[in-house]
């Protein structure tokens, strides 16, 4: 099993109501659902990965976060709202945040860690706007247009005074390293985070 | 005319009816005291009965949803392209019935059905029948069937209203319902359109206030100007574009009034066919069933509360190009399945053909309720829960 669903499955309560926005092909809420008996909704926009969450047996809503946002659910529908590698590729990632904490009582986000060493060594041997594994696309075909550091994801939960109720670092494999604890921001590929109002 | 029935048809049938005589009481407060139901069935019914799937049709459509009634026929039923063995209604895993709706004029009691109290046909007579009595009335020819709980029930259109109203009416009764181009009530838009096809019907002299059988004669040219209307209103912008563009039949325009455009004579030939097999009565009481029907009325106007005890799990499909039923209004439906809490999936389709694309089988599309339909028949396998 990947570790960061492990992760995240540890971080849920049996029968919590659940919304998974960009869901993808449904495996965490499938999960979730064998293991935690949740309940609720993934939301995804890829006609591809639909077919395979209604294949899963997740419940699937088409739905374009840029466009429509999260404006048709309602205040406190869900006991937690997750968004697992889909802040970064957001138009608005700042009110997306709001919009979650809006909907849940708590939110869990993973997103790419752009302060990785990996990254940083990128940049100024080559010159060059970073690729790797977790980061495969060129500058200007990248669906991820608001890559940021673990550093500047705090910061924004520190001036939106969103409490950081867990953080978890893991390489892109989703694995823990010792030294990810050490130099978070320098070491971890990937953050999972917990937070709540 | 098929020479050969293809691999993936359910090939030849032949509609039933049977009787049902204990009386409907109808929305509207009249009761019909005896009716007949036409329908079709397609695969076989397992024996816990626990794969039964029911297709309501929509406006004009009828029991004969797929396969053949004879050699002869030159077009298989009117959903054929999702009926069959390996389409996304799977008859080697689903008992499919097919019915025509009560008002219909394919075989079901209707205005064209001959009033036992007088002995002559209904005509204008036939009681108004809404969504939920239609489902009412199929609720009884389950009962006759032996099925007390259908695996899901499917609809396009009018059909997804009814798909709708059985979930709310009958809670324990239905598993899945697939709800696609449809719509939890109509708007000023749609009500405007069916009161424009309605006039055209009844200002037709020959009309005669529904009575016009007792004339040997039928408004035709009103029905043909209703569905032309109507017509217009399934099909996208865009597809009508690709379809007819701005061709004529001739090179230089004739400088009068004749259909030139071949989009014009598209729709006075459909206008045309469709007056010749379709009753003005029946057009005008289903146009009547669809400006009723809004299951949350009866319960403050909220749709949340309507779908509160709900039991069903919920397929809602929409197409980019619907105008007729929008997207919002299929988005309008999921959003009060999700706060009351239903177990809900949703798509927007992107497909050209506006309205009409919920008859026409899109990769995206049958595959995705290709999907969902095989995990319903995999609920089947295991009992009937």
């Amino acid at each position: 099993m990947r570790v960061d669903l492990e992760i995240i499955q540890d971080w849920i309560a049996p029968g919590s109501r659940v919304l998974d926005v960009g869901c993808g092909d449904g495996t965490l809420m499938q999960h979730l659902q064998k293991h935690k008996q949740v309940t609720g909704y993934g939301l995804e926009i890829n006609s591809s990965l639909i077919t395979q969450c209604v294949r899963n047996g997740v419940n699937v809503i088409e739905q374009d976060l840029d466009s429509k946002g999260l404006g048709n659910f309602k205040d406190n529908s869900f006991d937690v709202v997750v968004m697992t590698q889909a802040l970064q590729a957001l138009r608005q990632p700042d009110l997306m945040l709001d919009e979650m904490l809006r909907l849940g009582k708590e939110c869990i986000i993973t997103f790419p860690n752009f302060g990785h060493w990996s990254c940083r060594y990128y940049l100024t041997r080559k010159g060059r706007m970073p690729m790797s594994k977790s980061l495969p696309y060129t500058w200007y075909n990248t669906p991820n247009i608001h890559l940021c550091t673990f550093k500047d994801f705090e910061a924004l939960c520190h001036q939106k005074d969103i409490y950081i109720l867990n953080r978890t670092v893991v390489d892109r494999d989703h694995r823990h390293r010792w030294f990810n604890k050490m130099w978070p921001n320098l070491l971890g590929e990937i953050a999972i985070y917990r937070v709540s109002h | 005319m098929p020479e050969t029935l293809p691999a993936n048809s359910v090939g030849l049938v032949t509609p039933q009816t049977l009787q049902f005589n204990e009386p409907l009481n109808l929305q509207g407060g009249k009761v019909l005291p005896s009716y007949e139901l036409i329908y079709e069935t397609y695969g076989q019914l397992n024996a816990q009965s626990s794969n039964a799937v029911l297709i309501c049709h929509a406006l004009s459509g009828h029991h004969h949803a797929a396969g053949y009634n004879s050699m002869d026929d030159k077009k298989p039923g009117w959903w054929d392209s999702c009926i069959g063995p390996g389409k996304p209604i799977d008859t080697n895993h689903f008992f499919v019935v097919c019915l025509n709706n009560l008002g219909g004029c394919n075989g079901s009691t209707g205005p064209v059905s001959i009033n036992p109290e007088t002995g002559k046909l209904y005509g204008p007579d036939f009681p108004i029948v809404t969504v939920k009595d239609w489902v009412q009335s199929q609720a009884c020819l389950a009962d006759k069937l032996g099925i007390k709980q259908w695996a899901a029930i499917i609809g396009g259109s009018l059909g997804g209203m009814q798909a709708l109203q059985w979930s709310i009416d009958f809670p324990d009764r239905v598993r899945h319902a697939v709800i696609i181009a449809s719509t939890s009530k109509l708007t000023a838009q749609n009500i405007a359109f069916n009161e424009v096809a309605r006039k055209a019907i009844t200002s037709d002299p020959h009309f005669y206030e529904g009575r016009f059988y007792e004339h040997n004669t039928i408004p035709k040219k009103g029905l043909m100007l209703a569905r032309m209307v109507g017509h217009i209103t399934y099909l996208s912008d865009a597809s009508m574009g690709e379809k007819f563009g701005r061709e004529t039949r001739n090179k230089a325009f004739g400088f009068n009034f004749d259909a030139e455009f071949e989009v014009e004579k598209y729709l006075n030939y459909q206008g045309e066919r469709f007056s010749e097999n379709f009753d003005a009565n029946t057009y005008l009481l289903m146009t009547r069933a669809l400006d009723y029907f809004d299951p949350a009325a009866d319960f403050d106007g909220s749709l949340e509360q309507a779908f509160r005890k709900c039991l069903s799990k919920f397929l809602v499909i929409s197409f980019s190009t619907d105008w007729r039923f929008s997207p919002e209004r299929s988005e309008k439906i999921v959003d009060a399945m999700v706060e009351a809490g239903k177990d809900v999936s949703y798509a927007e389709i992107d497909a050209p053909h506006g309205h009409d694309a919920f008859l026409i089988p899109t990769p995206r599309y049958t595959e995705l309720f290709t999907a969902y339909m095989e995990k319903v028949a995999r609920e089947c396998q295991g009992g009937s829960q």
